[in-house]
């Protein structure tokens, strides 16, 4: 690991994720028959909030700041654990994939929290439903990572999905397969699109992420914004390493061959959002713990 | 010289409530000579612990009796070490805090006779990690047993604080007795009574005398279905004292039952499993309870039943892997457990403190009837804040760096085990997922509920910073939180030496702990993530900023109950635990064209004491009143009862009935 690819994975952290954004939007669009926003779009939106002053609630403390900022800092840190165009990511260690799990945590714990800061019910609301989701999206998290676990034998997430998984959808293609499904709900979940939660209705009580940045404009909005946006790439690069095993080669075309497979990704996305209505609140969680059994099956595959 | 520092220490604290007997009831003096003693006492406990983790050799110490032919020892190892330090430090700290929470000029009735509980309780914690003889042991175990019971009834004018300490009175006689059948079956299969490692028994019996041993132990620790005692005793007790409870005293059950599996020759896997098993149950129902609690110290008790869940997960699958002759999966299971052991003791204890300032500053502990105490008690919020983060397993904070150790345990298990324990180890490691991501949301919950938003009642609108001698401890506590987390290397040494003393086979071939835990890298990117929210809060922030009303689109007179509720919050996922927890609900029905004012309120009895024991009691006790002529009242007629029982006892174990 030069210090050349810790910079680019870094500089691939901050500004890939809106572009991914921009991708879905550009999908949706073109499924609509509208022509859509720039791709880079979100990029600017994130300028322009970061150039605004600051409105804050006379009932909010530091932990409404503490939101976006924590947001901020779990998204980038988890991204230094997932290897993007690489076959390993900058930090690697046994036992990674736990850290990698528990900094969405604090991420989450700290976004509802500021959402609380408030004391507006919309907002506890949003809290409440982020808290009780992604309580049951962690052990679909956990059994879907767990199958790459036993295939693999290893704990690091470099190397569950640095180099070689060509191989293993060659042998266990089925275990794979359903906790690829798994993973993807999960990614759906955690980062409230359809079917959990429309990241476009702002003004709805259905909502989930984007009700609990309500109160938050400027800088703080753009940071909550730019977690979110993290947040979405990682655990997409995490799903799209294990779905596209990246050719051997100089590091240019690995790179090209991710770039491409998110791309991918981000069109896959915005094509289940156009084509897919919003769940009912109350059939999500059935949803969630059947991404868990998905992955359950996988690891009975595997086990035995 | 540990074994005599750590005697010294005990001696200390037993003594610490005795100087307040001489001054009025009312007197400050006797708080500050207590909290100066415990002072002292935790000095020499810490020297006693650093002596042993630096390698000193030493000898236990034989006190002058004999028991059973044998001399009574104490001695001090790593594992007592582990043990003793929160054991006799954190007490200090509870008395530091009672100087301004339960001040002898407050409360001169009980503060006394409180000191001189708190003191005895420390000397019995102390006695029971140290002792090296059954008989020590268990008269540590009974002077702390009695010694909690006067803890948590001080506020004994109160009709649920008696009630609670009476079940705990029962449940810690239970769990005596069957402690005291662990050590005569104990004596029976060995000949002697020592503390020190059994070469050879035949398995039936040491399985049998580590069951009998581990419900005693298992009693105290509050594992589900045995938690009956803990939430009515932590809710009922004075805060820093359930911070005692929680922090030290049922982790003595756990250090049993480490201890006693460390004395036996490994146990069958099934053992290990067991313990595992009951351990993901306890961590499950534990915080499952705890989501539908609306009263903080009582959400926090069902918390301790969830961490000694996490607890015996790391027990267990330590032992498996000691059964199996995996060092790794050993290592890092019981260490894991054994640091979360310290870990818990740290945020619990901090979040008991908190609560305890909550309490004292507006009076309450319902959640419901809190809220914006962040901006009258930032100090406090803060503190809490950092207890809930740490208790939720998250890093930056200690509890993540235990609950790695316990998780990698549980993964080195599931890749290098074969078949049914590799499939325990599979369906363990999401277990330990569910119960993180309920941790948080139900600390979420609380943070939000009573820190956040407004005062949502005059009685939380009145609220103020805790004094400073509140605010010490608590500090102490945060700062440990934080540098276990950040460093988590700075303990290595006790942990190894812990380790060794469970396994002295660990010390010999085993690889060490620094291996096999990534400690290194936890610390950097432990580091990395405060640098990192510090750096963009600074950016963020860097704007400046106007204050205004919360937007809440656009609506322009919210009032502060229109806050959501914690109970609105937990209740998505108390629903989806409705077939485990059996929540109440009583609502009146909206009816008619014009319906009067309705009422709706969910309350969650405990399903083990108020759902099965309490019932149970009441049919036994009717099913007996015709032994009632039992009962005549007469002393002498009780000591009849007894001589009469020690003679057919006799009897029977010469044979006679044979």
């Amino acid at each position: 690991m030069t210090l050349l690819s810790v910079i680019a994975h870094l500089a691939a952290a901050f500004v890939l994720p809106p572009l991914l954004l921009g991708v879905i939007q550009r999908t949706k669009a073109r499924v609509a028959g509208r022509r859509g926003a720039p791709l880079l779009q979100p990029c600017y939106d994130l300028v322009k909030l970061f150039r605004k002053d600051r409105v804050l609630s006379r009932t909010t403390t530091w932990v409404f700041l503490a939101g976006p900022a924590v947001a901020v800092a779990t998204a980038t840190l988890a991204a230094l654990l997932v290897p993007f165009g690489e076959p390993a990511a900058p930090l690697a260690f046994q036992g990674d994939l736990v850290l990698y799990a528990y900094l969405f945590g604090l991420g989450r714990f700290f976004t509802i929290a500021a959402a609380l800061d408030t004391g507006s019910s919309f907002e506890g609301m949003g809290g409440a439903r982020e808290a009780t989701f992604s309580a049951l999206a962690e052990p679909a998290l956990f059994l879907a990572l767990l199958v790459l676990v036993s295939l693999r034998e290893d704990l690091s997430l470099s190397g569950l999905v640095g180099s070689g998984t060509g191989t293993l959808w060659a042998t266990a293609a089925a275990p794979m397969a359903l906790a690829c499904v798994g993973l993807f709900i999960v990614l759906l979940a955690e980062n409230s699109r359809i079917p959990f939660d429309d990241p476009t209705t702002h003004l709805e009580l259905t909502m989930i992420h984007e009700v609990m940045v309500l109160d938050h404009g400027g800088p703080l909005l753009g940071a909550a914004l730019l977690g979110a946006a993290q947040k979405l790439f990682v655990q997409g690069a995490l799903l799209v390493r294990i779905i596209v095993p990246l050719p051997d080669g100089p590091p240019l075309s690995s790179w090209a061959a991710f770039l491409a497979s998110m791309l991918a990704l981000g069109v896959g996305i915005g094509v289940v959002e156009s084509t897919m209505a919003r769940l009912r609140l109350r059939q999500i969680p059935m949803l969630l713990i059947a991404a868990s059994l998905l992955s359950a099956f996988g690891i009975v595959l595997v086990v035995r | 010289m540990s074994a005599a520092l750590a005697v010294a220490g005990i001696t200390l604290a037993a003594l610490s409530g005795f100087p307040g007997l001489a001054v009025r009831r009312d007197h400050p003096a006797g708080d500050r000579a207590a909290a100066l003693l415990l002072g002292l006492a935790a000095i020499c406990a810490a020297a006693a612990s650093a002596l042993v983790v630096s390698g000193t050799p030493d000898a236990p110490l034989a006190l002058p009796w004999l028991v059973l032919g044998e001399r009574v020892t104490v001695g001090v190892d790593g594992l007592s070490a582990f043990f003793l330090l929160p054991a006799l430090g954190f007490p200090f700290l509870a008395s530091v805090y009672s100087l301004a929470y339960y001040s002898a000029a407050d409360r001169p009735r009980s503060a006394r006779r409180l000191r001189l509980a708190l003191g005895f309780l420390t000397a019995g914690l102390g006695t029971v990690v140290i002792a090296r003889h059954g008989f020590a042991f268990l008269a540590g175990w009974e002077v702390m047993a009695l010694a909690a019971f006067f803890s948590i009834t001080a506020e004994d004018e109160r009709e649920e604080v008696r009630r609670a300490g009476f079940v705990y009175l029962a449940c810690t006689r239970a769990s005596t007795l069957a402690l005291i059948g662990a050590f005569a079956w104990l004596h029976a299969a060995t000949g002697r009574l020592t503390l020190d490692a059994v070469p050879e028994i035949e398995s039936a019996a040491s399985t049998a005398i580590f069951a009998l041993a581990g419900i005693g132990f298992a009693l105290k620790a509050g594992a589900v279905p045995l938690h009956l005692w803990l939430p009515g005793a932590h809710a009922n007790a004075p805060s820093h004292v359930s911070a005692v409870l929680s922090g030290v005293l049922i982790k003595v059950g756990i250090y049993g039952i480490v201890r006693f599996a460390s004395l036996l020759p490994p146990l069958p896997v099934a053992g290990g499993a067991g313990i595992l098993a009951l351990g993901a149950a306890s961590a499950v129902l534990g915080v499952a309870y705890a989501l539908g609690q609306h009263e903080l110290k009582r959400l926090l008790a069902y918390h301790s039943i969830e961490n000694i869940g996490i607890i015996l997960m790391g027990v267990g699958v330590g032992l498996v892997g000691r059964s199996l002759g995996y060092r790794e999966i050993e290592i890092l299971g019981l260490g894991g457990a054994l640091l979360h052991v310290w870990n818990h003791a740290l945020f619990k204890g901090l979040l008991f403190l908190a609560a305890g300032s909550v309490i004292h500053a507006t009076g309450t502990g319902e959640i419901d009837a809190l809220g914006g105490q962040a901006r009258r008690l930032p100090r406090t919020a803060l503190f809490f804040c950092v207890g809930a983060v740490a208790i939720c397993g998250l890093p930056p904070l200690n509890g993540f760096v235990s609950e790695l150790l316990v998780c990698l345990g549980l993964l080195h298990a599931s890749v290098s085990l074969h078949g049914s324990e590799r499939l325990i180890a599979v369906i363990a490691i999401p277990t330990l997922a569910l119960v993180g991501g309920l941790a948080a949301a139900c600390f979420a919950k609380v943070f939000g509920s009573v820190f956040l938003g407004e005062a949502r009642t005059p009685a939380a609108a009145s609220g103020h910073e805790a004094p400073r001698a509140m605010l010490w401890p608590m500090a102490a506590l945060a700062l440990a939180c934080i540098a276990i987390g950040v460093a988590p290397q700075l303990v290595l040494h006790s942990l190894g030496a812990a380790l060794h003393s469970f396994d002295p086979e660990l010390a010999a071939s085993g690889p060490a702990l620094a291996e096999v835990a990534p400690f290194g890298l936890v610390s950097a990117a432990a580091a990395a993530l405060l640098a990192g929210a510090a750096a963009v809060a600074a950016l963020v922030a860097r704007r400046p900023a106007r204050r205004g009303p919360t937007w809440d689109c656009g609506y322009a007179a919210p009032s502060p109950r229109m806050q959501y509720t914690a109970s609105s919050f937990a209740s998505g996922l108390v629903d989806l635990f409705r077939w485990a927890l059996w929540t109440e609900l009583h609502a009146t029905g909206i009816a008619g064209t014009f319906p009067g004012p309705a009422r709706l309120s969910t309350h969650l009895p405990d399903p083990v004491l108020d759902r099965m024991i309490l019932p149970a009691a009441r049919w036994l006790a009717r099913a007996s009143i015709w032994l009632r002529w039992l009962q005549r009242g007469h002393l002498h007629s009780y000591v009849l009862y007894i001589l009469i029982t020690v003679i057919v006892a006799l009897l029977v174990a010469r044979g006679e009935f044979r």
